[in-house]
C-alpha cells in the first residue's frame, strides 16, 4: 500500500513536477526593452510593453499556472544604456527573455551580451539583416521584419516602376547602413544605379541642407534610409521645399503608421513600402486592434508592436512545450514548432534565427479616399513568406553551415 | 559652373541661405537666454521646454479654438510668458542671493518635468501642423527653390532680434533693466519697482522661445521632444557668443547656423558636432566668449 501510494505520488511529480522544476525561480520574466523617450517611442515604446502583456493574457499563463511577469525599461537608443540595463536583467534581476530593441546598434550589443549570458533575445524593433547574417546567434531570433525585406519589397517594386536613378537620405549608424547596403544592391541588380547618398546624423531636425543636395543630384528617387522622427521630418521637408511632383519621388523605405499619423495624409499620401503587419488587414488584426487601442491612447499598433506579440506568445508557447526556461533550448524549441497568431498568420522559424511571415506591400490613401483616423494603407500586394526575406544560403549565418 | 572645393557655387548660395534659416532659430532662442542670463543671473534651463510649449499652444488655438498661425503668433508667446512669470514669482524668486547653480538646477529639473508630461500625453512622433495658407509656396531664387515661409522666418526673427537689441541697449527702460542688475538697491530708490521689472524681463525671455516654438511649428512637427533635442545646441551659441551679451548671441545665432549649413555640405557626419567644437575652441581662446566681457 504503502509503495502504491509513493509510486503514485512519484509519476504524478514526474508529470507535473518539470514544468516548474526546470523555470528558474518559478517565474518567466519578459523585459521589454527598447526607445521610450526619443525618435523611436512612437513605433516600440509602452506600446511593445502593453503587447507583450496581452500575449501572456491570451496565452492564458495564469490559468497553466505559469507566472509570467513583464517589465520595460528606456535604453535612449544608446548601445552602452542597453547593454548595462541587459546586465542588469540577466544578473541580478533574473530576466529570462528580452524582447524588442529598436535601433540596430543596440540589438546588436544586446545580442552580444544575451549570447554571454546564454538567455534569449527576440527582435521586433530593430532592422539589420546582419542580426540573422554575420551576427547570428543560438540564442536570438529577428521577428518582424528586416532592412533586406524592405529593400527588396519597396526597392524593387520602385525600380520595376521606372524609378531607375537613386539618392541616399542615411541615418548615419548601423541600421542606416545597413538598410543602404541592401537597398543599394537590389537598385544595381534590378538595373538602376545610385547617383549619390548623404549620412545625417540620428535625430536630425533640419533636413533641408540634405534634401538641397539630394536634389541637386538630379535622382529620380530620393531613398529615406532612417525612420522616426527622421522619416517624418525628412517627408515633410520635402514637401515644403516641392520636392516632390518635380521629377523627384521620395522612397520611405522603412516607414510605420505611427509616422503617417504625425504626418497627415495630405503629406503623406502616395508614398509606397513595406510592412509585415496593418491592423486593417483582416478580422483578426482588426480585433487585436480594438483591444490594444484602449490601453495606448487610441493608437493603432505598429507592426513592431504588433511583432512583439506574436514572439512573445510563440515564445511561452516554446516553454510549455520544452518544459524549461533555459535560452537557447527555447530558442530551439521555437524554431522547431511552426508559428501560428492571430496577427501574422501561419510561419516559422529558421536555423539562423529568422522568423519568415508574409509582407505587404502598401500606399499611403489620398485624404478623399480615408474614412477617417488611421485608415491609410492601401495594400498594393503581397510578397509571400518564401519570397520576402533573404535567403537562409546567402546570410553568412554560421548556424546554417 | 564654377565649383568651390568640389561643390558648386550654385548650391552652395542654397546651403547659404538655409544656414542662415537655421540661425535664425538660434538666434531667438539664445537671444532670450541672453536676456535672461543677462538680467537675472539666471541660467534657464527650461528654455527648451517653453520654447516646445509654444509650438503646443499655437497647436491647441488652432485644433481647440480655430485661431490660425497669425493668432498663435501673438497669443502662444503671451500664454507661455505668463507661465513663465508664475515660475519666476513662486520659485525662481527664491533663488536670487543663491548661486547660479541653484537656478540652473530648478529650471533643468522643470524642464525635465514639463517634457516627461508632454511626452506622456503626446508621444514622441508629434503632431501635424500646416504652413499658413498665406506663406505657402515658394520663389525660385535661381539657385534654389526658397519655400515663402523659410523667407518670412529670417525675416521676422531678424526684426524681432533687432529691436530686442534696441530696446535693451538703445532706451531708457533698457537703461533702467540694466542698471537694476547693477544695483538694484540704488534703482529701487529712483521709485522703480525692481522685482516686478524682473518678473516681466523673465517673462519676455520666455515668450521670445515660445515664438520661435510658434515658428518652428510648421517646418518641424509640434513634437515634445523638440525643445530637449536644441537647448543643448542653444546653450553652445550663447556661451561661444559671450553669456548675457544681446549683440552676441544674435550674430552667433546666425553664424553658427551657416557653419552648421555648410558642415552639412562638406562632411554632413560632423552636422551635430560641429558647434560644440567651435564653443570649445573659443572658450580655449576667450573664455568669456566671442563678445562677452570678463566680470
Amino acid at each position: 500500500m504503502a509503495l502504491r501510494k509513493l509510486a503514485l505520488a512519484a509519476s504524478v511529480a514526474l508529470a507535473m513536477g518539470p514544468a516548474h522544476a526546470q523555470i528558474s525561480d518559478g517565474i518567466i520574466k519578459i523585459g521589454v526593452l527598447n526607445d521610450q523617450s526619443s525618435l523611436y517611442a512612437d513605433i516600440a515604446g509602452q506600446g511593445s510593453a502593453v503587447a507583450a502583456r496581452m500575449a501572456v493574457e491570451d496565452f492564458g499563463a495564469a490559468k497553466k499556472g505559469m507566472k509570467v511577469e513583464v517589465i520595460s525599461a528606456d535604453h535612449q537608443n544608446k548601445p552602452e544604456v542597453g547593454s548595462s540595463i541587459a546586465r542588469q536583467w540577466y544578473d541580478v534581476d533574473k530576466v529570462d527573455v528580452i524582447v524588442d530593441v529598436p535601433t540596430s546598434s543596440v540589438a546588436l550589443a544586446i545580442n552580444q551580451v544575451t549570447r554571454e549570458k546564454n538567455k534569449a533575445f527576440l527582435v521586433s524593433g530593430a532592422a539589420t539583416s546582419d542580426l540573422t547574417g554575420k551576427a547570428c546567434s543560438p540564442n536570438t531570433i529577428h521577428w518582424t521584419y528586416d532592412t533586406w525585406m524592405l529593400a527588396h519589397g519597396t526597392g524593387s517594386a520602385i525600380v520595376k516602376t521606372g524609378g531607375k536613378s537613386w539618392f541616399f537620405l542615411t541615418a548615419d549608424y548601423a541600421f542606416g547602413h545597413a538598410l543602404e547596403r541592401d537597398t543599394e544592391e537590389v537598385v544595381v541588380k534590378e538595373g538602376g544605379k545610385v547617383l549619390g547618398k548623404v549620412r545625417h546624423p540620428l535625430n536630425t531636425q533640419d533636413f533641408s541642407s540634405f534634401l538641397l543636395q539630394a536634389q541637386s543630384s538630379k535622382a529620380q528617387i530620393i531613398g529615406l534610409a532612417n525612420a522616426g522622427g527622421d522619416t517624418i521630418n525628412s517627408i515633410k521637408q520635402a514637401a515644403e521645399f516641392g520636392i516632390v511632383g518635380k521629377g523627384q519621388n521620395l522612397a520611405g523605405m522603412l516607414v510605420f503608421i505611427s509616422d503617417i499619423h504625425a504626418l497627415g495624409l495630405d503629406k503623406a499620401q502616395g508614398l509606397i513600402f513595406t510592412e509585415t503587419f496593418y491592423w486593417d488587414q483582416n478580422d483578426r488584426t482588426r480585433a487585436f486592434a480594438k483591444r490594444f487601442a484602449p490601453q495606448y491612447k487610441g493608437n493603432m499598433p505598429t507592426m513592431v508592436q504588433a511583432g512583439v506579440y506574436s514572439a512573445v506568445l510563440h515564445y511561452l508557447k516554446a516553454i510549455e512545450a520544452a518544459k524549461t526556461d533555459d535560452g537557447p533550448k527555447v530558442i530551439a524549441k521555437m524554431k522547431e514548432l511552426p508559428t501560428d497568431d492571430p496577427l501574422f498568420g501561419k510561419g516559422m522559424v529558421r536555423k539562423d534565427g529568422r522568423k519568415i511571415h508574409d509582407a505587404i506591400l502598401v500606399e499611403v490613401k489620398k485624404p478623399s479616399e480615408s474614412k477617417g483616423p488611421w485608415d491609410y494603407y492601401k495594400i498594393r500586394s503581397t510578397i509571400p513568406a518564401a519570397q520576402a526575406f533573404r535567403p537562409e544560403k546567402d546570410g553568412g549565418c554560421e548556424l546554417v553551415k | 559652373m564654377t565649383e568651390i572645393f568640389g561643390v558648386p557655387t550654385q548650391a552652395l548660395f542654397g546651403q547659404l541661405l538655409i544656414g542662415l534659416i537655421n540661425g535664425s532659430f538660434y538666434a531667438l532662442l539664445s537671444l532670450g537666454l541672453a536676456v535672461i542670463f543677462g538680467l537675472l543671473n539666471i541660467i534657464n534651463f527650461t528654455h527648451g521646454a517653453q520654447y516646445m510649449m509654444g509650438a503646443f499652444v499655437a497647436w491647441f488655438l488652432l485644433n481647440q479654438a480655430g485661431l490660425s498661425y497669425w493668432w498663435a503668433l501673438v497669443l502662444a508667446p503671451l500664454t507661455v510668458a505668463v507661465f513663465g512669470m508664475i515660475i519666476e514669482r513662486t520659485m525662481l524668486k527664491q533663488l536670487y542671493k543663491l548661486d547660479h547653480l541653484y537656478g540652473l538646477l530648478l529650471t533643468f529639473g522643470l524642464a525635465l518635468i514639463i517634457h516627461g508630461l508632454f511626452r506622456n500625453q503626446y508621444g514622441s512622433s508629434g503632431m501635424p501642423y500646416a504652413i499658413p495658407a498665406q506663406l505657402a509656396g515658394g520663389q525660385n531664387l535661381g539657385f534654389m527653390f526658397l519655400p515663402n515661409y523659410r523667407a518670412w522666418v529670417i525675416v521676422f526673427s531678424l526684426v524681432v532680434c533687432l529691436s530686442t537689441w534696441f530696446v535693451i541697449e538703445k532706451t531708457k527702460l533698457g537703461s533702467y533693466l540694466r542698471a537694476a542688475t547693477e544695483n538694484p538697491e540704488l534703482v529701487r530708490a529712483f521709485g522703480i519697482n525692481v522685482p516686478r521689472m524682473i518678473t516681466l524681463t523673465y517673462g519676455f525671455g520666455v515668450g521670445l522661445a515660445a515664438l520661435a516654438g510658434v515658428m518652428a511649428a510648421p517646418i518641424y512637427s509640434v513634437n515634445p521632444l523638440m525643445g530637449s533635442d536644441l537647448i543643448i545646441v542653444v546653450f553652445a551659441v550663447v556661451v561661444i557668443g559671450g553669456m548675457g551679451s544681446i549683440m552676441g548671441s544674435i550674430v552667433t545665432g546666425f553664424g553658427l547656423g551657416v557653419i552648421e549649413g555648410l558642415t552639412k555640405v562638406f562632411y554632413p557626419e560632423a552636422s551635430n558636432t560641429v558647434i560644440f567644437i567651435i564653443m570649445a575652441i573659443v572658450l580655449m581662446f576667450r573664455p568669456a566668449g566671442l563678445f562677452g566681457t570678463q566680470k
